[in-house]
């Protein structure tokens, strides 16, 4: 008699001012069913892990237009581990060069969804990662 | 059960994890709630409701932070609705609350009012038994004052504000059909904005048609929650309230009805449980569903007899 819904943190780290992708992103996926926790701008990674154990979503969704995105990533990353909450899942969104991309897959990002993913695409993604 | 030493131990992602059970209605947390039982009641639960946009979460966010000023835990619930044709939500009210996510004497969580099974109140009271056996010594119960679940969750808070803003106009009219009643302090938000004065004036006068005498007559406060103005005065007045709970012998009185409320919950669910099963086990319930549907008997009748049967297998 259990239903479990799949929840998503989408946060906005770092110092730029945009949010419209990350609210494209998190009415799509409401709209695909999901609960997304939604923070608004310039988060610092710990508030965005502290927010991600306390909701305890099952994604986080990382929107990065600036240049910082490495910085911010991999700290978020970093601070996950230490508060032994490396099982949620990270992904990021936005502009990354290619270069980038394989660092942070490397760092231990799931996924980067450039500009242009098919929103479907995303929400599949979700619906997949979330299940394991 | 180890979650549950766990949340005892202060730990915030079994806290998180134990609250995904109980809305995902998983059976496990009966278990953890069992076990928690004689670790609650300690904490001031306080009900905060309203129109949409009237600065809510902005007010929590607040008041808040003026209870960690005298060391207080604090427990947040932010209750937003869900969508009902897809179940899936947007909970945004965090965005107000941005500061307090790092501090390790809070715990906010946000919460969508899905299709619950046995009623968003009930989950919304199990989430708050976690938060207080957790140790918060005020839990925050942010609803949006429309429907009458959002009254039931109102019903499980010791102290409930009721929040408007100036130049809702018919929005109060709606708000005194239904929650009126609930308010044991009415706040007018935004009281920078004109037009303060005719609601306060509106929200005094429908205090004035119920002139029933009570002990404690609802104060109405103005508060400004972007800049503060007016949050230390709303916290004397919520521990006014809470003193007048305690001295009174309301607190107490308050939780013996929970407490049956609860325990007669539980009971009905179980039973209901029990003969659903039992009968489905037997092939009796699809039996007397199809003789239902063929108007071979009522529904009433036929749940009589799954209830006698009940009755004589005791
Ligand atoms: N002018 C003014 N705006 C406020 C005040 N409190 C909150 N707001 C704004 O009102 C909007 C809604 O606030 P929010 O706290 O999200 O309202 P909620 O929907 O009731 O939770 C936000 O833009 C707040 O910044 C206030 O006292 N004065
Ligand atoms: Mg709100």
């Amino acid at each position: 008699m259990s239903e479990r819904r799949i929840r998503v943190l989408i946060a906005k780290p770092g110092l730029d001012g945009h949010d419209r992708g990350a609210k494209i992103v998190a009415r799509a996926l409401r709209d695909a069913g999901m609960e997304v926790i939604y923070t608004g701008l310039h988060q610092t990674p710990e508030q965005i892990v502290e927010t991600a154990i306390q909701e305890d979503v099952d994604i986080v969704g990382l929107s990065c237009l600036s240049g910082a995105h490495m910085t911010l990533f991999t700290q978020v990353m970093a601070l996950l581990k230490e508060k032994d909450a490396a099982d949620i899942i990270v992904t990021g969104g936005g502009i990354v060069p290619k270069d980038d991309i394989v660092k942070l897959k490397e760092a231990g990002i799931a996924e980067v969804f450039g500009p242009g993913t098919p929103i479907d695409e995303i929400i599949e993604y979700h619906r997949k990662a979330a299940r394991k | 059960m180890e979650i549950v030493e766990k949340v005892l131990n202060g730990d915030k992602r079994a806290v998180a994890r134990l609250i995904s059970m109980i809305e995902n209605g998983d059976q496990q947390a009966v278990k953890a709630l069992s076990a928690l039982h004689a670790h609650t009641g300690n904490a001031h639960i306080i009900g905060v409701t309203g129109p949409p946009g009237v600065g809510k979460s902005t007010l929590v966010d607040k008041l808040a932070k003026s209870y960690r000023e005298l060391n207080k835990k604090i427990g947040i619930i932010a209750v937003d609705p869900s969508s009902p044709f897809t179940g899936g939500a947007i909970l945004g009210d965090r965005v107000r609350m941005n500061d307090l996510n790092t501090d390790p004497g809070v715990f906010i969580r946000s919460m969508g009012t899905r299709g619950h099974l046995g009623g968003l109140a009930r989950s919304t009271a199990d989430v708050i038994k976690v938060l207080d056996a957790y140790g918060m010594d005020k839990i925050i119960v942010e609803t949006v004052g429309a429907g009458q679940s959002e009254v039931e969750i109102a019903s499980y808070a010791h102290t409930t504000l009721l929040v408007e803003m100036p130049g809702l106009g018919d929005d109060i009219q709606t708000i005194k059909a239904g929650i009126m009643e609930i308010g044991d302090i009415f706040v007018i938000n935004k009281a920078d904005r004109a037009g303060i004065d005719r609601t306060e004036a509106e929200i005094r006068t429908m205090l004035s048609l119920h002139p029933e005498e009570k002990p404690w007559l609802p104060p109405v406060m103005r508060t400004v929650a972007i800049n503060g103005d007016g949050i230390q005065e709303l916290r004397d007045e919520i521990e006014k309230h809470l003193d007048y709970l305690q001295s009174s012998g309301q607190m107490k009185l308050i939780g013996e009805e929970r407490a049956r409320e609860d325990f007669i919950h539980i009971l009905k669910a179980n039973v209901t449980k029990y003969i659903i099963e039992r009968s489905m086990d037997q092939k009796k319930f699809d039996e007397l569903l199809s003789k239902i549907l063929s108007k071979q008997i009522d529904p009433y009748s036929a749940a009589r007899e799954l209830t006698d049967d009940f009755e004589n297998s005791l």
